[in-house]
């Protein structure tokens, strides 16, 4: 159980770094970062201008971005998000490349529930979550998490 | 900050920002009309002067030095002196359940991450922006709305299970909610007057208009355990939701409706 989160925060890590737009530098999940300000590329710090293509006809081309690849203990990721409007309505793996047998089914299990739950955060129409306080490494498997990815 | 007119920057944009500073996460939210990249900036670079100044982990910080003994109290500068003072407010306030203290030692984390994510929102006011929302590890600030017509939406945390809400808290103009429990680092709330850790509550979340205030409410509330729910009921102004540690749901104080400022908890 404990591989599959691990495995799932490197994936949501892939998403949040995919909808940064910044698609060079491999990210990991990261701790605090030592100085203030937004440097520009800084692993953790994500930040997106909000596109805002929503305004126009209900029909909306659906359009799929590409994440960074993200190297974790189990492989390659690198996540595909398919966005109509402003809503995401799929996530997929382009990239997984395991280590082993093991990591590859770490990763395919991974898959189902990283859509579901992006998904889920989306479809209860909520604008943030409050809960107990989380770590800056833990941050990746929250609803928050998911929320601020699919926030473009 | 409102009522202020402030001249809004041409380059305003609405943006999402994710920041780590303080061991958590700061996820910003600015909706239309949005903010210049000036005051976004700023109100960054205040978390993490927060940190630098209040952190307990920090030798160098001055609430660090305290610690070690290299800065008598008395002798700490003004800014930090009204926060401690504020700590002993709300010492009063809550009973004693909450504490700038920890084991005997200088502690205000419980109330300056709270603090500076409402003084956050403010900076983001002051630079125009009317609309937002910044979340800080789980505690949220809420400014105007988000959507127009449409109020801010907190979802509360199973803390069951993190991906499931248990409520959801509605509410436009100025919303802050504030959850305590266990949290992921484990036990970090102990009972000042018995130095135990609380039991019978797995969460408790506060709704109200100031973060700093509702944060030190549901801080307290979960240090009473059992005895939390009949003491937030007794602050009828504030909107709570208890979830016990059988499962339970306590609701307190909820105010349904949607006037601007209140806040209203519908089930998810």
């Amino acid at each position: 159980m404990k591989r599959i989160l691990l495995t799932l925060t490197a994936t949501v890590a892939g998403l949040i770094s995919l909808l940064s737009f910044k698609t060079s530098q491999p990210q990991t999940t990261a701790g605090p970062l030592p100085s203030a300000g937004l440097p520009a590329g800084a692993t953790g710090s994500a930040t997106s201008s909000a596109t805002s293509p929503a305004t126009g006809s209900p029909n909306q081309h659906a359009t799929s971005y590409l994440g960074s690849a993200v190297t974790t203990t189990y492989g390659v990721v690198r996540v595909k998000i398919t966005v109509s409007g402003k809503r995401i309505t799929n996530v997929a793996f382009a990239t997984l490349t395991a280590f082993d047998p093991h990591s590859q089914q770490i990763n395919s299990a991974a898959a189902p529930r990283l859509l579901s739950e992006t998904l889920a955060a989306q479809s209860a129409h909520i604008d943030t979550v409050s809960g107990a306080s989380y770590t800056s490494a833990g941050y990746v498997k929250t609803l928050q998490s998911a929320l601020d990815a699919a926030g473009i | 900050m409102s009522g202020q007119a402030v001249p809004r920057s041409p380059s305003a944009v609405p943006v999402r920002h994710v920041e780590h500073c303080m061991g958590t996460v700061f996820s910003f939210d600015v909706r239309s009309p949005g903010v210049d990249r000036t005051g976004l900036t700023r109100a960054v670079a205040w978390l993490h002067e927060v940190d630098a100044t209040y952190s307990p982990f920090r030798a160098d910080s001055t609430v660090g030095r305290v610690r070690a003994g290299t800065l008598p109290v008395r002798h700490v500068p003004d800014a930090v002196a009204r926060v401690l003072e504020r700590g002993a407010e709300l010492n009063a306030l809550t009973d004693g359940y909450f504490s700038a203290y920890f084991d005997g030692e200088l502690d205000p984390s419980g109330y300056v991450k709270g603090w500076a994510i409402e003084v956050a929102s403010d900076i983001l006011a002051a630079a125009g922006s009317l609309n937002h929302c910044v979340n800080g590890g789980g505690d949220v600030q809420c400014v105007g709305e988000a959507a127009p017509g449409r109020p801010w939406r907190v979802g509360i945390s199973d803390p069951f299970d993190a991906s499931r809400l248990i409520d959801t808290i509605e509410g436009s103009g100025r919303l802050a909610v504030a959850t305590s429990g266990v949290a992921e680092r484990g036990s970090h709330i102990a009972d000042p007057h018995t130095r135990q850790a609380p039991v019978g509550l797995s969460s408790v979340t506060v709704a109200g208009s100031d973060l700093a205030l509702v944060d030190a409410v549901a801080t307290a509330a979960f240090a009473m355990g059992s005895a939390g729910p009949q003491w937030l009921a007794r602050h009828a102004s504030m909107t709570s939701v208890v979830t016990q540690t059988d499962g339970h749901i306590v609701r307190a104080g909820s105010a349904r409706g949607h006037a601007p400022g209140r806040a209203a908890v519908t089930r998810a």
